[in-house]
């Protein structure tokens, strides 16, 4: 009964200031939300990597392959079933339908999948259940069922024995996946098996691949468990943003907190005097704080959510892009990341309230009512923030010098940005303190010092805003200088006019023998390459000829001086920076790859830049390749061509060869492509940035809008001395205005910093590549004028509400104890 | 007539309708008089001083500052009035938090461009200020902040001084110390003095004093 008085005579402080409570709802719930919809974004991805790894579509089971890519022979898949092996043919190819779109057509034969590809068949047999297609009976009997990813759903299918069209969203975007008998007259290759996929659990008894099927070669899975691997670098992105987000939310948070804990002193006081005890004083405090939280983790759960489903699709494409994870573009809603919303919310708040709760339970019952003391900086409290800056800086360099991973890498980056924040309330005020002992006008002195004063009270969102801007420009650095790298790295990678990838080898041999009769190419450069280890590490062996189109475009990092010369002549490898970075391996050292018994050396004769591929990967002479591993599959070309006649070139090749689409691609379309997957990649990167700085704004709004009607004391007198409103209103927004023209110069190093470490530092653990850094000031000028209106209409609205104040309430302040 | 109050006016909204606080005031003041405004609490005797003070707008009536009515002057007019001709010693000391003494001091008198730094001085030693000028208001006793109040307003030379319970914040002995001094300097200024206090001895020291009883002057 008591307690529910407490907590009436408590939560009067909210009605009696419902801007301040919007305040502390709105930051929160943006704050969680920001937080949520980052863990429901990754949550959602790693789920689909979970499907992912009992599909086999995206090659998560190990599988069988001829090593001269040419297909199986029925003969062969029955061979191994009765050796005792757990296979189950599939039949893979591209076809152009009447409509010139090219489809990727899977056919597999249900009856003998593994049982890790149930994930596959269920949906699938679920879905033509739902319409009534027959379920396994439709899959398997004509006319077939056929199953179509959600782009294709208008795909016209002029071909026999079809029956049902069901759209899946399990399938990749671009495949059809039929019976393999619809699939090989779809394909028009009767009689073929391209891969003959092997069950995780295959007999003891069975005989060796070697005696069976000498033909064969095993490969092991490239996606499900690596996927998770792979993509753990885009995730931990992703949490840090969130994190940094939450932060700032935080910030809005805490300010709130802290003011409203101040200004209830007195209510606390007479609380005490009246009879009520610290323990049911604090329970009651405590619970209040609880609700809240809970109100606010559920708004910011629902705009997680939100947020979520808006960043998905986008996740989803960079993923793809990336590292060819497929990840649904919709998003399920989970109780954990629900229930995981409110906890952080809760936590959140307590945290950001710890020190003023633990301040009001300490404080003696009849002390006195300072609304100000809070935003005061006592010289122990700027001591103790120099020294928690310095702490973060020390171990930001401790780090940097002996520490190693992608954690340690965002551990730098937090303490540097945590650093850089406590750091700013105190560099403000020594500039501030210049400028005020430079102002000779009494209005100008007057302003300066009273900035100064209000400096404690903004500092928190000036802190996050810092953040934010730094953040902004980090990013956008990161970006810019990332995409300037990459567009500059495709035209120096993707030489070559023209790439064709031949159906089979015989394709391919009659392909080179026209290419170098047709007198309009320069050269045909092979693009063979093999799976193998390199230094361990598994990864791909590329041969390459030796022609100009390398020598004078191969983006290299670094290089011996005879490198071209020493790998034309089989005694050097070209290696690629990821591989580089991770095993230590400079210009000069050996590295091995594995051959089929055993292990070749050669010494690296260069390292490339080899942006957007995990893996490692290696380059050495085509002959070596081929002499060490006769089986390589050669039907990979690029062509040399005189650009004005690379158009007419594809076209022949197009009407001799039968080869389109993904078979026959142009230099611009691989690099429109790779800008689109680039562009798309940093998509939800740039959106979280925004909304960090749209919480920051936020932040700085509810800061000036709460101050505001604290400010009355202060500009009362000057106003009583001669000073209008208007002036004095005028002045507040300029203060404002100041405030965050001072954060915004002060955020540019520090973002910078953060670029540097993000291209030098974050990049190289994240994804194995180490970026240059450009510099673009006219971004910085954008976001400067952009954060500069955006602080001067949230400045605006508090300075307006002042200029309209009744003389009558500003006397108020000399009449009453405030 | 330094300052003539005619038949002046003045009502406020309350939840129970129009309250009229001052029912036609008429008072005059002449330069270097010292006029004492008594009355019980609540009986509009602030209200006054604030009107007095161009820091609110009048009902009815005129009040007349060296024969500027104003009536109808704009916000920055009053501005004006209150930075070049009057002066304002509140009874909550109002200093400027974010300044030292020494600029609370001179500010006043800056603002409206009459600083004088030998007076400024003289000022500061004769209200016990000198070892203070560096510090900021809140490192000082109440009495001490009336000092400075003091002397920020006496800066100004203001034609017109108005006070609120100048003392009334301070004990017995610090009052009357605080007292001596204001009036001591007002009389070197040569300005008028209308001070409200509910002070009888306090009012006792004036030239003259004044009732107000429910809204006018007895």
């Amino acid at each position: 009964m008591r307690l529910a008085s407490v907590l009436r005579v408590l939560w009067s402080h909210w009605t009696y200031r419902p801007l301040q409570f919007f305040a502390l709802l709105i930051g929160l719930s943006l704050a969680t939300g920001l937080w949520t919809g980052v863990q429901a974004i990754n949550t959602e991805a790693r789920s689909s990597y979970a499907e992912a790894s009992s599909t086999i579509i995206s090659n998560a089971l190990d599988y069988l392959e001829r090593k001269d890519g040419t297909p199986i022979k029925p003969e062969t898949y029955l061979a191994l079933q009765k050796s005792g092996w757990r296979t189950s043919p599939l039949l893979e190819g591209q076809v152009q339908f009447g409509d010139g779109r090219s489809v990727r057509v899977v056919g597999i034969d249900p009856i003998t999948m593994p049982r890790e590809m149930a994930a596959l068949t269920q949906p699938v047999q679920g879905e033509a259940d739902q319409d009534g297609s027959g379920g396994l009976v439709g899959f398997l009997v004509p006319p077939f069922t056929v199953f179509v990813s959600p782009g294709l759903a208008d795909l016209k299918l002029n071909v026999a024995n079809i029956g049902d069209v069901v759209v899946s969203e399990n399938l990749p975007e671009g495949t059809l996946l039929t019976d393999i008998s619809l699939a090989a007259q779809i394909l028009n290759k009767p009689g073929e098996i391209s891969r003959l996929v092997l069950a995780a659990d295959q007999k003891r008894t069975r005989v060796n691949l070697s005696e069976v099927a000498p033909q064969l070669q095993r490969i092991a899975n490239t996606s499900g468990a690596d996927m998770a691997r792979l993509t753990d670098s885009f995730h931990l992105n992703l949490t840090a943003f969130g994190l940094l987000a939450f932060a700032v939310g935080l910030f809005i948070v805490q300010g709130t907190i802290n003011l409203a804990f101040e200004q209830r002193r007195a209510m606390c006081r007479t609380l005490r005097v009246t009879g009520t005890s610290m323990t049911v004083l604090t329970i009651a405090l405590l619970l209040e704080l609880l609700l809240i939280a809970l109100v606010a983790g559920t708004i910011g759960v629902l705009l997680g959510y939100f947020i979520a489903a808006l960043l998905l699709p986008d996740v989803a494409a960079t993923l793809r892009g990336l590292y060819g994870a497929r990840v649904s573009g919709e998003l399920d809603f989970h109780v954990g990341w629900w229930l995981s919303g409110l906890a952080i919310a809760v936590a959140g708040t307590f945290l950001a309230a710890f020190w003023s709760l633990t301040k009001l339970i300490r404080m003696p019952i009849l002390a006195a009512s300072r609304p100000r003391a809070w935003a005061r900086m006592s010289a122990r409290s700027t001591l103790a923030r120099l020294a928690a800056s310095g702490i973060c800086f020390a171990l930001a360099l401790v780090l940097y010098g002996w520490g190693s991973g992608l954690v340690v890498a965002f551990t730098i980056v937090g303490a540097v940005l945590i650093g850089a924040a406590l750091l700013l309330p105190d560099a403000m005020a020594l500039i501030i303190s210049l400028f005020e002992k430079l102002a000779v006008r009494p209005v100008s002195q007057w302003f300066w010092a009273d900035t100064r004063q209000q400096l404690p009270g903004l500092s928190l969102a000036l802190m996050a805003l810092m953040l934010a801007l730094a953040a902004n420009i980090g990013v956008s650095t990161m970006v810019g200088s990332f995409r300037l790298t990459f567009e500059g790295w495709l035209d120096q990678r993707l030489a070559s006019e023209l790439y064709v990838r031949a159906a089979d080898e015989q394709q391919a041999q009659q392909l080179r023998t026209w290419l170098a009769a047709h007198p309009d190419v320069d050269a045909v450069l092979p693009i063979w390459s093999v799976e193998t280890r390199i230094d361990g590490e598994p990864g791909q062996v590329f041969g390459v000829a030796d022609h100009r189109t390398y020598r004078d475009q191969w983006p290299m990092l670094d290089r011996s001086a005879t490198a071209w010369s020493d790998v034309a002549a089989g005694k050097a490898i070209l290696i690629n920076e990821q591989l580089a970075r991770r095993k230590g391996l400079r210009v000069g050292d050996p590295v091995t790859i594995d051959e089929a018994s055993r292990q070749y050396k050669l010494p690296v004769g260069g390292i490339y830049s080899d942006y957007g591929n995990p893996h490692a990967q290696a380059m050495i002479h085509v002959d070596l390749l081929t002499q060490l591993y006769p089986e390589v599959p050669r039907r990979r070309h690029a062509i040399r061509v005189d650009p004005s006649k690379a158009a007419d070139l594809s076209r022949q090749i197009s009407a001799e060869f039968g080869l389109g689409g993904r078979s026959l691609v142009d230099q611009a379309l691989i690099k429109q492509r790779s800008v689109e997957v680039f562009e798309r990649t940093f998509t939800v990167t740039q959106a979280l940035n925004v909304l960090t700085l749209s919480v920051a704004g936020f932040a700085i709004f509810t800061s000036l809008l709460t101050q505001s009607a604290m400010r009355l004391p202060q500009l009362a007198p000057v106003w009583a001395l001669g000073l209008t409103r208007r002036e004095l209103a005028g002045l507040e927004l300029l203060r404002g205005i100041l405030l965050a023209g001072l954060t915004m110069i002060m955020a540019l190093p520090l973002g910078l910093m953060l670029a540097w470490l993000l291209l030098a530092v974050v990049n190289v653990e994240a994804f194995g590549w180490r970026l240059p850094m450009f510099v673009f000031a006219r971004d910085w000028l954008m976001l400067g004028v952009y954060g500069l209106i955006a602080t001067a209409l949230a400045a605006a609205i508090p300075a307006r509400r002042f200029s309209k104040t009744e003389p009558a309430e500003l006397v108020k302040v000399f009449a009453h104890e405030r | 007539m330094l300052l003539q109050v005619t038949d002046l006016k003045k009502s406020f909204a309350t939840e129970e309708g129009r309250l009229d606080v001052l029912r036609g005031v008429d008072l005059e003041l002449a330069a270097g008089e010292r006029l004492a405004l008594t009355g019980e609490s609540g009986c509009g005797k602030s209200t006054l001083l604030y009107l007095v003070g161009a820091l609110e707008e009048f009902d009815g009536g005129d009040i007349r500052i060296e024969h500027q009515s104003l009536a109808g002057l704009s916000d920055r007019e009053r501005a004006a009035l209150r930075r070049d001709s009057i002066g304002i010693i509140f009874q909550q000391f109002n200093l400027i938090p974010s300044l030292t003494v020494a600029n609370n001091l001179s500010f006043h008198a800056r603002l409206a461009g009459r600083e004088d730094v030998a007076w400024n001085e003289q000022l500061a030693q004769r209200l016990g200020l000198t070892e203070f000028l560096k510090a900021y208001p809140e490192q000082l006793s109440g009495g001490q902040q009336q000092r400075v109040a003091i002397g920020r307003t006496l800066a100004a030379r203001p034609k017109l001084i108005l006070a609120d319970e100048p003392t009334g914040n301070l004990d017995e002995k610090t009052s009357e110390d605080v007292l001596n001094l204001m009036l001591e300097l007002v009389a070197e200024t040569g300005a008028g003095l209308l001070m409200v206090t509910h002070s009888p001895r306090m009012a006792d020291r004036m030239d003259r004093q004044l009732v107000l009883t429910a809204g006018q002057v007895s």
